[in-house]
This record gives structure tokens, C-alpha cells and sequence, in this order.
């Protein structure tokens, strides 16, 4: 009876315990989600809040699409409401991170972000310069862009009249970097999928792996040495793990990568950011 | 029978070596190095700005000789420090690193709260452009030194969990230091305000 008594105690206890446990992974689940979301990136201009007219937005959008087309540039513009608790700073490069835009390697990329009910302290406009693009869109350009052009638009609550200024000021100090040509969709697929990638493993087992079968059958019967053997197993499974892992890597960056303008979609072309631009208020 | 035990050896030397997280530590390692590396070029961009920056404010507010004179040897004491990729491996070098990076922080914001004082400094075109650019790097660092925090985290997992940290101490990876608060203490006591004086 006793024993029962106890036992049933300790199941109590490990019942609270594990209710105890739960909860605390909902708090800190709900502490994770207490940062302001990220939007996923579907089109050039994201207006989370409202602040344009779908005609006015889609105007924007072509301004941008056609910059992209003629210079590979890619320039996109985020509405929200707020980012608090995070300053406009700590979510745009949170959202450069998870948008990539601008092409790999090129970095051209760049966010033009509006937080309308920040409070000044946290900064209500930001401008997100890719790397590729800080020679002309250095960081006393864009602040000029938010202060001079962007703001005294916003001041009268002018939001499109702002943006569309913003937007062009930022696309014609773009187009004075030198940037690579944009390269034809169709090319850039079939370079990322193409068999250059597995070249090396081609070689690599015509001039290894294969003989190294076929050497080791014979060689065993006269009983030579093993090291070509043991060296190419080792160079091999070297070999398919990094092909392995590359093979994750390209599926994984080829989604971020590939799409940007397939069936009318938008995606990032796997630009880095490294936190330059400027933030401002109106 | 021999071949047999070659064959059998070679594949669990491969299999050591991929599974015991060789291959990982070298990925991580540079990533780590990478990390660094931004850090340290940040840092410098931000070093660079200073001389033009305190000759501006110089023009317009020379007898805040104090404040100016702080800035110059912050950087000074921040760039004689040689940066190279062993300071990873030396938590004390690290130290001294953040540490003279912290002061001139520091002096820099202490210079900037005295440049509100002059109306005709905060006017000045050459002045504003710098201001803007030492703010981006001031953002560039801070992102820099998350990333760095961040690739150090993940190699710090690898060098000191099983079966890997076996593997660390085989082929040296020490544990790296990472970024702290300069100010813990003053961030965790609550400020005191006073307003009678």
C-alpha cells in the first residue's frame, strides 16, 4: 500500500515535471516568436500594411523589374508596420539574410525597408546595401536618399510619391557601378546543374577507382603491395562525401537561387549582405 | 586473408576520418577564419574613417582638445595591435583586442555626444558624410561580430562534444573565444538617475 502510494507520488511528480518542462519550451518558443516575422519574398515590392494601391504597387514593381533586366540588380522594397522590439537595422540585415537578394557573388542586391509605426529611436526607414553595390550606394548616399528624397514625400504622407523617388534615386546610383551584364535565365540553370560538377569525379574514378580494381585482382594473385589500394579507398570516400555534400549545398542554393522570374515568382539570386546602408526617420 | 584485413582496415580508416568529424573541423575552421576575418576588415574600415573624422570636428571644435586627443589614442592603441589568425588561439590576445576596439568605441560615441553642442559642425556637408559612413560601419561591426559569434558556436559544438573533441585534440582545435558584452556589469546594475543637482 505504502509502496503504491509512493510509487504514484513519483509518477505525479514526473507527470508535473514533464507538464513543467512543456511549458517552459512554449515560453521559450514564444520568446523566438516574439521577434518580428520575416515575410516570405513573392514579389519585388512587399507592403505588408497597406500603404500602396495594388495599381501603384504594380508600377513600382515594373520600375524594379526593369532595372533587374537591364542592369541584373536587384532592388527590393518591404512596408511593415513595426520591427519592434528589434531596431530597423537588426531585422533588415535578418531579412537580407533570408531573402538574398542580388546575384551570387556580385552581391548587387538591395532592400529599401520602411517601419511606419517604429518609434524614431528604432529608426522607421532603412536602406540594406548589398556588398557589390557600396562604391556608388555607399552609406552617405543612402542616408541622403532617406533624408532628402524619401522623407520630405513621407512628411506629407505621400508614401508612393516617396518610395517611387527613393526607388529611382537608388536604381540610378546603381547603374553608375560596374556590374556585370545580367545573364540570360536559361544559361545560368544549366551552368548550376551542368556536369562540370562532376567532373572531377569522373576523373577521379577513371584514373583510381577503376584501376584500382583491376590492379588489386591481379596484384593479389602475386601478392603485391597494398597501398594503392587502401590510398584510393580513402581518396574516394574523401571524394564522395564532398560530392555528397555538395550535392546538398547546390540543391539547397539552387532553390534560393534558380527561380527569380520563373512563372512570375520573385526569389533572391543568393546575394550576401554585410550590414551597410543607412537608416533615417521622416 | 590479407586482403581481406587491408580491405577491412582501409574502410575504417575512411570511416574514422569522415566520422569522427575530421572533415567537418576543417569546413568549420575556415568558416571560423572567414568570420574573422570580416571582423578584422570592419574594425580597420571603422579605424580609417577617424583621422578625417577628428580633423572635421577639429575645424569647428578645437578646444575639445580632451575628447579629440582620447579618439586619437584609442585608435592608435587599437591599430597597434597585430591582428593575425593565431590572436583565435590566444583567448588573452582576444582579449586585448576587444578590449582596445571597445575604447574606441567609446571615445567615438563620447566625440559624437560633444558634436551635438555645435550647431554649425552638425551643418557641415563633410561632416554629415562621415557621421553616416561611421554609422554603417558601426552596423557593419555589429553584424560581423554576430556572424563570427555565430561560426565560432557551431565549431565550438564540434571541438567540444563526443566523439569530435577527440578528434580536436588529436589534430589541435582548441576551444575559440567568442564575443562578450565589454560592460556586463554596468548592463545587469540598473542605472541611477538623478535629477536634483
Amino acid at each position: 500500500m505504502r509502496l503504491r502510494s509512493t510509487s504514484a507520488n513519483s509518477i505525479g511528480a514526473i507527470a508535473r515535471w514533464l507538464t513543467g518542462l512543456g511549458l517552459a519550451c512554449c515560453f521559450l518558443l514564444a520568446g523566438a516568436q516574439d521577434l518580428a516575422a520575416v515575410p516570405p519574398l513573392q514579389a519585388r515590392v512587399t507592403d505588408t500594411v497597406g500603404m500602396l494601391t495594388p495599381a501603384q504597387r504594380s508600377t513600382l514593381e515594373n520600375v524594379l523589374k526593369e532595372q533587374e533586366d537591364r542592369t541584373g540588380n536587384q532592388i527590393a522594397v518591404l512596408l511593415m508596420a513595426s520591427t519592434a522590439p528589434e531596431s530597423i537595422e537588426q531585422f533588415s540585415i535578418r531579412v537580407a539574410d533570408a531573402w538574398k537578394l542580388g546575384r551570387k557573388g556580385v552581391d548587387d542586391g538591395v532592400i529599401l525597408v520602411v517601419a511606419r509605426d517604429n518609434t524614431p529611436a528604432l529608426r522607421r526607414l532603412r536602406i540594406e546595401a548589398g556588398r557589390g553595390v557600396q562604391g556608388s550606394l555607399t552609406d552617405a548616399q543612402s542616408r541622403r536618399i532617406l533624408d532628402d528624397v524619401i522623407a520630405p514625400h513621407f512628411r506629407q504622407n505621400d508614401f508612393y510619391g516617396g518610395l517611387s523617388a527613393g526607388v529611382s534615386a537608388i536604381a540610378a546610383l546603381v547603374s553608375k557601378e560596374n556590374l556585370p551584364a545580367p545573364a540570360p535565365r536559361a544559361q545560368q540553370a544549366s551552368e548550376e546543374t551542368g556536369i562540370g560538377s562532376w567532373l572531377p569525379f569522373l576523373l577521379f574514378a577513371l584514373f583510381f577507382i577503376v584501376p584500382m580494381f583491376t590492379r588489386g585482382r591481379r596484384r593479389s594473385q602475386l601478392g603485391g603491395n597494398d597501398w594503392g589500394r587502401t590510398a584510393g579507398i580513402i581518396l574516394g570516400s574523401g571524394i564522395g562525401s564532398s560530392i555528397g555534400s555538395r550535392g546538398g549545398f547546390g540543391g539547397g542554393g539552387f532553390g534560393g537561387g534558380g527561380g527569380g522570374g520563373g512563372g512570375g515568382g520573385f526569389s533572391g539570386g543568393g546575394g550576401g549582405f554585410d550590414g551597410g546602408g543607412a537608416s533615417g526617420n521622416w | 586473408m590479407k586482403t581481406w584485413l587491408s580491405w577491412l582496415s582501409a574502410a575504417l580508416f575512411a570511416i574514422l576520418l569522415s566520422g569522427c568529424g575530421y572533415n567537418q573541423f576543417q569546413s568549420s575552421d575556415e568558416s571560423v577564419k572567414a568570420a574573422w576575418g570580416e571582423v578584422v576588415n570592419q574594425y580597420q574600415r571603422r579605424a580609417d574613417l577617424v583621422p578625417n573624422l577628428v580633423n572635421t570636428v577639429k575645424g569647428y571644435a578645437a578646444h575639445e582638445r580632451e575628447t579629440l586627443e582620447g579618439v586619437t589614442k584609442a585608435r592608435a592603441a587599437a591599430t597597434s595591435i597585430q591582428v593575425t589568425p593565431e590572436v583565435l588561439n590566444d583567448p588573452q590576445a582576444f582579449e586585448r583586442f576587444q578590449q582596445a576596439q571597445g575604447q574606441l568605441t567609446q571615445a567615438l560615441s563620447r566625440l559624437l555626444a560633444v558634436s551635438e553642442n555645435y550647431p554649425q559642425l552638425k551643418a557641415d556637408g563633410l561632416f554629415r558624410e562621415l557621421q553616416s559612413q561611421l554609422e554603417g560601419t558601426e552596423n557593419r561591426i555589429t553584424v560581423a561580430r554576430q556572424r563570427y559569434i555565430k561560426s565560432v558556436q557551431e565549431y565550438n559544438v564540434l571541438a567540444r562534444s563526443f566523439p569530435t573533441n577527440l578528434t580536436a585534440k588529436m589534430f589541435g582545435y582548441p576551444v575559440r573565444p567568442s564575443f562578450t558584452v565589454d560592460n556586463e556589469k554596468a548592463i545587469s546594475n540598473a542605472p541611477a538617475v538623478n535629477f536634483g543637482k
